[in-house]
């Protein structure tokens, strides 16, 4: 037995050495640069441009030298919250913007999911055309709205009749409607995406959900609401953070009616003022993107800890 | 396995690591390696001047008709000399937009840029070269005003003048013989033309900010006509604080002159504002003489004419707006022979009579340049410029980019909204700004 048990034993031991000999020589490499090219870009992406951020909002920097980088305290949340005049009013705006996302643009979304799931004819038309606003192009969407708003050539004036006439409204350059006029175009395009991620949760639902509440004598309002809606709760989620953050880095439409001023700050334009071209001040757009950054922490923080919290 | 592994190209994760680190970091740090000083060491051609040479010229000047306008230049430096210009041109807002990180990285040779706070800027950080040398051999055509415009802060020349044009009202001279209106001298007599204007149911003045820089121009006139031209000058570089009566005052007279300016300024481009004053529904309009671009129709732009701003406190109508346009040598043009040598030619009014040969709406600034083919209107302006004692930039080329940009454009359009402006606040900003730099 042991003369026969012997070789066996040490044969296997010998095959098993050689296996693990071979996957350390060739996985050391293939892990390595799996895990170690994605951490890099992690990295280099991510994590090295927040840090730098967040250091250069101490500091006072021309974006030249890196000599001429001085350290500045805490003067440029100062200077931001005490005399920078389009701080507070782009908080607002931004406020406004998360409200209105959220109590006007998300259900018409949800709507329009709801409704382009019933079995009607064209259904994958409606979808595409409902969705075509997400993937246009930002230089696109601007003429298109310059189309729809223009004072004396726009569409809403002329259909209006008050286009060339003094009662023209100008809606980009009258701060007291341009926020609005923009919140029309962001919705037009959030309500297209939100309504995809319906669809797909709709579909999600089990069938056997509906028909159950059906013979228990549920109205389609109370099957939607009671049973549909809570159903999608994973996709609910999703929805709310998406709204959240659409809301905080809000900044592309208003970026290309007038740069984000006279009505339409948000915080992200002024990033974006204050850290490109010739206006830079580094300190500044830093301090501010910092800014961005903390409030955007916390719908982040809800969401990684619910999907890894379900996941537990 | 590693041996078929490198045998069918499956590079060691050293090397990949290494492409990609630069790949990547190339992508994201290319600000901040470019903030390290890496600029290249400039490129001597002492040899090179005699012929042959390849001169590289970065330019913004992207809009069709400058194009070709600096292209023609080009065209006749290369047939004079045996050297030729590569142009490398940008469109102009990401040019200036990104002019911070081409000046740092490998900028061309020589560049398209502007007099005044934008060029000195770039001078004392040592992303410009002094042209001297050119200057020693042309620099006796150009006026005083311009040899100013183009000095650094430690004396040199920095700057080859191309073209400048003026800011002024411009009117349309049918409408005003129809109506029997005179060109106001005075602050006064402007207040008295627009209330009659208005009354005839016109916009008094054509104006448009959407895009926040053009109402800079109202405010350095007034400025510059109530506390003269070197107080400009100071408050734009920030020697004068803006927290005092002089700047209130600015905005005081502004304030009278604001019922007359189009209210709908605030959606509206030039471009858009240009078509009022096109089709006689507004009666002037102050802007810079690129104006005259908008008017495609020939009876138009023929009917079109010029008058300086009104005086009012002090020093008359001395003083002009009229931005300077030129060319600048980069780091990498340092002590280039063939660059000195196209500096050179760009200072002679063969240069400049070819460039305005091809783009007429700017004025040719050098002395002996042909003026005969002047259109009226532009002869109008050229003496307008050449009659003034001190020419200013614009408040954008006056200033630090940041204090344009960043506090003025929204400051004035709250100001054109209201009438009301928070010049401690302004003050404040400024403060910080410039200690920024």
């Amino acid at each position: 037995m042991t003369t026969i048990a012997a070789p066996r034993a040490r044969v296997q031991r010998a095959r098993g050495r050689r296996r693990s000999h071979v996957l350390t020589a060739s996985d050391k490499v293939t892990l390595g640069v799996m895990a170690g090219v994605p951490t890099l870009i992690q990295f280099v992406l991510i994590w090295a441009p927040m840090v730098l951020s967040i250091l250069l909002s101490f500091m006072r920097w021309n974006g030249l030298r890196l000599s001429d980088i001085k350290s500045a305290g805490l003067t440029n949340y100062q200077f931001i919250v005490k005399d920078y005049p389009p701080f507070w009013p782009a908080v607002a705006h931004n406020i406004i913007w998360l409200l209105f996302l959220a109590c006007v643009a998300t259900p018409l979304g949800l709507l329009l999911a709801v409704l382009l799931d019933q079995q009607i004819r064209g259904s994958r038309l409606y979808q595409s055309i409902f969705f075509v606003p997400v993937m246009l192009s930002l230089p696109l969407i601007g003429i298109i709205w310059q189309l729809m708003y223009a004072r004396n050539e726009g569409f809403i004036n002329n259909v209006a009749g008050i286009a060339n006439t003094s009662a023209a409204i100008d809606w980009f350059g009258n701060s007291s409607v341009n926020l609005w006029a923009a919140l029309v175009a962001a919705t037009w395009r959030h309500a297209g995406y939100i309504m995809v991620l319906y669809l797909a949760g709709l579909k999600g639902v089990d069938p056997s959900l509906r028909e159950a509440a059906a013979v228990d004598g549920a109205s389609a309002s109370q099957t939607f609401f009671r049973v549909v809606f809570p159903a999608m709760k994973p996709i609910n989620i999703v929805v709310v953070v998406i709204t959240i953050i659409e809301a905080l880095r809000a900044f592309d439409i208003v970026y290309i009616i007038n740069r984000g001023t006279n009505g339409l700050e948000l915080v992200g334009a002024l990033v974006v003022q204050n850290l490109v071209g010739e206006g830079q001040v580094i300190g500044i757009g830093s301090a501010l993107a910092v800014m961005l950054l903390v409030v955007s922490l916390v719908p982040i923080t809800i969401y990684l800890s619910r999907v890894f919290g379900s996941e537990d | 396995m590693t041996d078929r592994l490198s045998e069918t190209g499956f590079v060691p994760s050293q090397l990949s690591r290494r492409s990609l680190f630069a790949l990547s970091g190339g992508v994201t740090l290319a600000g901040l390696a470019a903030c390290t000083g890496t600029t290249a060491p400039a490129a001597s051609g002492s040899a090179a001047a005699q012929g042959g040479q390849t001169i590289t010229l970065g330019s913004g000047a992207s809009d069709d008709v400058p194009k070709r306008a600096y292209q023609a230049v080009f065209d006749a430096y290369a047939k004079k000399s045996s050297n030729t210009v590569k142009v490398n041109t940008v469109p102009h807002n990401d040019f200036q937009n990104n002019i911070n990180s081409y000046l740092q990285g490998s900028p061309d040779m020589a560049f398209t840029w502007f007099a005044g706070y934008r060029m000195r800027y770039y001078a004392s950080k040592g992303l410009a070269s002094p042209m001297d040398d050119a200057w020693a051999a042309v620099g006796s055509s150009f006026s005083d005003g311009l040899a100013k415009a183009s000095t650094g802060d430690d004396g040199k020349k920095y700057l080859m003048p191309m073209y400048n044009y003026p800011w002024g009202f411009f009117f349309r001279k049918s409408v005003w013989a129809a109506k029997g209106y005179t060109v106001p001298t005075t602050f006064d007599a402007l207040k008295t033309l627009c209330t009659k204007m208005k009354a005839d149911g016109l916009i008094p003045i054509a104006f448009a900010d959407k895009d926040g820089w053009p109402a800079m121009g109202t405010f350095d006139y007034l400025d510059m006509r109530l506390n003269g031209y070197q107080f400009h000058m100071d408050l734009c570089a920030h020697k004068e604080s803006w927290d005092q009566k002089k700047v209130k005052d600015v905005f005081d007279n502004w304030k009278a002159l604001l019922p007359f300016q189009d209210p709908n300024a605030l959606g509206a481009t030039w471009q858009e504002a240009a078509q009022t004053l096109g089709k006689s529904k507004s009666g002037m309009y102050l802007l810079g003489s690129f104006v005259t671009q908008q008017f495609t129709d020939a009876t138009v732009l023929a009917d079109i004419d010029f008058f300086p701003f009104p005086a009012m406190a002090t020093e008359g109508m001395d003083a002009v707006e009229a931005p300077i346009d030129g060319i600048m040598l980069s780091s990498k043009g340092a002590g280039n022979a063939g660059a000195m040598d196209l500096m050179k030619f760009l200072g002679t009014p063969v240069a400049e009579d070819t460039y305005y040969s091809i783009d007429s709406s700017n004025l040719p600034v050098v002395k002996g340049a042909d003026l005969s083919k002047l259109t009226v209107l532009n002869k109008k302006c050229a003496d307008t410029i050449a009659g003034a004692k001190s020419i200013s930039q614009f408040f954008d080329r006056d200033a630090l980019p940041a204090m344009a940009s960043n506090v003025m454009i929204p400051a004035l359009q709250a100001f054109v909204k209201d009438g009301t402006v928070d010049t401690a606040n302004l003050e404040a900003q400024a403060k910080s700004l410039y200690a920024n730099q």
